[in-house]
């Protein structure tokens, strides 16, 4: 091997950066990083206007008590999509996206370990959502469950659809374990020469945290659905009481994987904030080990906490005291990420251009989510709390502000590498206060809504809830129109811009940085030495 | 929308003159037993916490963003860790959360102790609508959504209690310790009170107890809580809280009524009185799934105009009501509607949207199916 380097005239084959394949086939047949990252990119932001649209039909139900627009069949059937398009559509893939893109670069990897499987669980999804949104047009309608297709509402009295949508879910898992084993693959086995584990950004940490969480949780989802798929055709009762099952084993087997599900989809935010708050800080974050750290306990304490979200089926007193402690818990290891991110701004030389906005939007407004998450924890109030709104506003508080912050951070923070372009930062800066006021606006007055009583999976109201239902429609309106000009900032700045240099942020490290913009099709085919 | 301004118009005073009850309510109430405001307390003593929390952490990342700015002239400084910081700030959370959790592992033991109750209610959830039963005292009846139609549809204005109002109310005693014993026919269903501070899931095949004391009469209302399917959003719950001898005697009175609707089963009825009777009936249970005028909502919930169910032979028809359909959603009516009622319903049914059987069943066919059944 060492004799082709050598004589780089006889290695035209292998070496020579040959670029990306003409025409369509280049994305059907794609097994480069950045390409197959771009696709995931995409996916995610359609299935987030998609499962935006379905939200948009829920708030303009809710805009005034009574009913206006859909049926309460159709309505449930929107709060179930929103949910599985968001969580399995938008979210997940958006960071399998920016993993994609991003890990080689920053460990200083030619692509990713098993490219080959990297196309097939990228095409996985289109197939398994297609699938998942015709059951919209099935008799009898889409699933209607809500997201967490609790049984026996899911399984006895589902509509038909029930079997595409628990196929729709196998294929999805078995995309996100593909991309998990990848992942891992990739940072464990092809780092630069020099980057040890404790010298990784932490952005490939908190990916490497969460794929090992999707290998652990994924296929307890699967099994969770396999099992609805026996009772449904198969005459199991493994979810009903009449054949010697239990309903509430389906909510144990579900949040087993529900609930580390929910730190899959804020660890990657976690890490690509720790690299853009010290970047505009133009200080090195604050305590690195213990950030690391405090991810690996936040995923280990994720898999015991997970019947808090069934504090009101009845588990015993001795377990409920289990679960509260245990889930309280969480808030030091997150309190630990909050503290070292403010203060590695603390005396820093602060600039706030479109990623540092959306970055410390994402301390503050996450950290309210996790305040609730705090209040939720204590068992005796949660018996008020539960299955109300003030879930619908904790939970949103740190999807939105958390996750799709932390996605729309990440997009303008690496948009000039992948585009070669600078953004146009007054466009990203309305975007940026368009979706904080709109975001703000629709979930904060979840919080009174719940506190006042009101359910949540309801397409009617009393009055007492009609005010603040209709301030929340219309943040929502709000927050969903801004996502087109976001749409529109990143076809802008794929078409051209102001040419981006190699390091477009001053205060920026990380091997990313180091290639020019755009990054070529090829980068690092020669491992870079790390110091 | 911007179209017509007098629909904006309509909008913002709805906004600005909103009647009292319709108030910008942000938080909890204590509610009305001594839990609930035990609850609430924890509640308050959380939210607090937090907020202290908040201003700090908030507070510094505010003042870094005004101060340490690039464009104040600030130089970076390069500090990026101190191990006695990080280790007062994992500790101190700690201590914190230590004393949070002892009040409301109090409040939890508290909670569990559904010893020696005075009275007992088995609460069960249907789709869409709950069953009280006085345990031991031979009083039972179906509670359900007394809103109407006209009101969900915009035709009429809503009025106060809008979905928050039901037929049969759960009647219960002031000052007494009530123990719920929850379960559900179908799906799982949650049963909430807020100004009791009782939730708890309504599960198919499990008994889920729960207990309150209320310390004052009054009508105290919620909501089921747990998707339930499409009418999740219109099963309410109203209790009626009486003081001990008024309950006393509404008791004794149900229980006459009971008696009462035993005779009527032997009674012997028209075709007209159990159409007219029917006609009720369906509308209060039936409606929900196979609509108002029996065109149902194929394929989930089939058509009854026309049906080969119901213009077929009356004896499959009333097996049907009585014992369901297992594997949808269709119950089985046998254990939820007096005989009378299934006989009535039964009737309507063959009688109505051009259904022209002719033919009726009596309360007596039922009883008779009813005993065959054992």
């Amino acid at each position: 091997m060492s004799a082709v380097i050598d004589h780089p005239e006889h290695s035209h084959a292998g070496e020579h950066h040959h670029g990306p394949a003409k025409g369509l086939m280049r994305w059907v047949l794609t097994t480069n990083h950045k390409d197959i990252g771009t696709l995931y990119l995409w996916f995610s932001f359609c299935a987030f206007l998609l499962g935006g649209s379905f939200a948009m039909v829920i708030r303009a139900e809710l805009f005034q008590p009574g009913l206006q627009i859909v049926e309460p069949a159709f309505f449930n059937q929107m709060t179930t999509m929103h949910g599985l398009v968001m969580v399995f559509g938008a979210v997940m893939p958006a960071f399998v996206g920016l993993a994609n893109w991003m890990v080689p670069l920053m460990i200083g990897a030619p692509d990713m370990a098993l490219p080959r499987m990297n196309n097939f669980s990228f095409w996985l999804l289109p197939a398994a959502f297609g699938l998942l949104v015709s059951t919209l047009f099935m008799p009898g309608g889409g699933p209607n469950f809500g997201w967490t297709f609790y049984a026996p509402l899911s399984t006895t009295f589902a509509p038909h659809s029930v079997t595409f949508f628990i196929f729709a879910l196998h294929m999805m898992g078995m995309s996100s374990i593909m991309g998990a084993i990848n992942v891992i693959a990739t940072i464990l086995n092809l780092r630069a020469p020099g980057m040890t584990l404790m010298k990784m950004p932490l952005f490939v940490w908190t990916w490497l945290i969460t794929a090992f969480l999707l290998i652990a949780v994924m296929p307890v989802l699967a099994g969770c659905v396999t099992m609805m798929l026996m009772d449904i055709h198969f005459g199991t009762s493994f979810f009903s009481a009449a054949g010697g099952g239990d309903p509430v084993l389906f909510q144990h087997v579900f949040w087993f994987f529900g609930h580390p599900e929910v730190y899959i989809m804020i660890l990657p935010a976690f890490g690509a904030v720790s690299a853009i708050i010290p970047a505009f800080s133009r200080k090195p974050l604050f305590g690195y080990t213990s950030m690391v750290y405090a991810t690996a306990s936040i995923a280990f304490l994720s898999f015991i906490v997970w019947a808090h979200h069934m504090f009101v089926v009845g588990i015993p007193l001795v377990g409920e005291l289990f679960f509260m402690y245990a889930t309280m818990l969480i808030a030091v290891p997150t309190g630990v990420k909050v503290f070292n991110w403010a203060s590695t701004m603390w005396q820093g030389s602060l600039t706030f251009e479109a990623p540092m906005l959306f970055a410390v939007a994402f301390v503050i407004l996450f950290t309210i989510g996790g305040f609730s998450g705090l209040m939720l924890a204590i068992a005796p109030a949660d018996f008020q709390y539960q299955d109300t709104y003030f879930v619908v506003a904790h939970f949103h508080y740190v999807l939105v502000p958390g996750a799709i912050f932390g996605i729309f951070a990440s997009v303008y923070y690496w948009i000039p590498k992948w585009t070669g372009h600078m953004y146009d930062e007054t466009l990203a800066k309305l975007h940026f206060w368009l979706s904080f006021i709109g975001m703000n606006m629709a979930f904060f007055p979840m919080h009174f809504l719940g506190l006042a009583g009101m359910p949540r999976r309801i397409p009617d109201y009393n009055l007492q809830f009609a005010n603040f239902n209709m301030v929340s429609s219309i943040g929502a309106f709000l927050f969903g129109t801004t996502q087109l000009l976001f749409l529109f900032i990143v076809i802008k700045t794929i078409r051209g811009g102001k040419p981006a240099p190699a390091k477009p942020w001053d205060g920026a490290e990380g091997l990313e940085w180091t290639v020019p913009s755009p990054a070529p099709y090829h980068t690092f085919s020669t491992p870079p030495e790390v110091k | 929308m911007l179209r017509h301004p007098r629909t904006w118009m309509g909008l913002l005073s709805l906004l600005v003159f909103t009647p009292a009850h319709a108030a910008w309510t942000v938080n909890m109430t204590p509610g009305a037993t001594e839990v609930s405001r035990n609850v609430f307390d924890l509640h308050m003593t959380i939210f607090w916490i937090c907020v202290v929390i908040g201003i700090i952490v908030f507070g510094a990342m505010f003042w870094s963003m005004i101060v340490h700015r690039r464009s104040t002239g600030q130089q970076p400084a390069h500090f990026h860790e101190s191990t006695a910081v990080e280790i007062l700030w994992t500790v101190v959370p700690f201590l914190i959360l230590v004393v949070m959790a002892i009040p409301a592992t109090r409040t939890l033991i508290h909670m569990y102790d559904t010893s020696e109750p005075e009275l007992d209610v088995q609460i069960t959830g249907y789709q869409w609508k709950w069953q009280y039963k006085y345990l031991g005292q031979d009083v039972e009846f179906f509670s359900n959504l007394a809103t109407s139609q006209e009101q969900i549809h915009n035709r009429d204005p809503k009025d106060e209690h809008y979905l928050l109002e039901v037929d049969n109310p759960l009647v219960l005693p002031a000052g007494v310790k009530v123990r719920f014993l929850v379960t559900s026919s179908d799906v799982i269903h949650s049963w909430w009170v807020p100004a009791f501070a009782v939730k708890r899931d309504a599960i198919p095949g499990f008994v889920n107890e729960a207990w309150t004391r209320i310390d004052e009469p009054g009508v105290y209302r919620g909501q089921c809580a747990e998707l339930c399917g499409k009418d999740h959003g219109f099963m309410p719950i109203v209790v009626d809280v009486k003081a001990k001898p008024d309950f006393d005697k509404w008791l004794a009175e149900r229980k006459e009524e009971a008696a009462k609707l035993k005779e009527l089963t032997s009674k012997e009825w028209t075709k007209e009185e159990l159409v007219a009777r029917g006609d009720k009936v369906y509308h209060t249970i039936c409606a929900a799934c196979h609509q108002p005028e029996g065109q149902g909502m194929p394929p989930m919930f089939p058509a009854l105009k026309g049906s080969k169910i119901v213009t077929g032979p009356k004896e499959h028809h009333l097996e049907t009501v009585f014992n369901g359909v297992p594997g949808t959603a269709m119950a089985a009516f046998g254990k939820q509607l007096s005989e009378v009622d299934i006989a009535a319903v039964i009737t309507f049914e063959r009688n109505s949207w051009g259904n022209n059987d002719g033919d009726m069943v009596t309360p007596q066919d039922v009883v008779a199916y009813k005993q065959k059944q054992k």
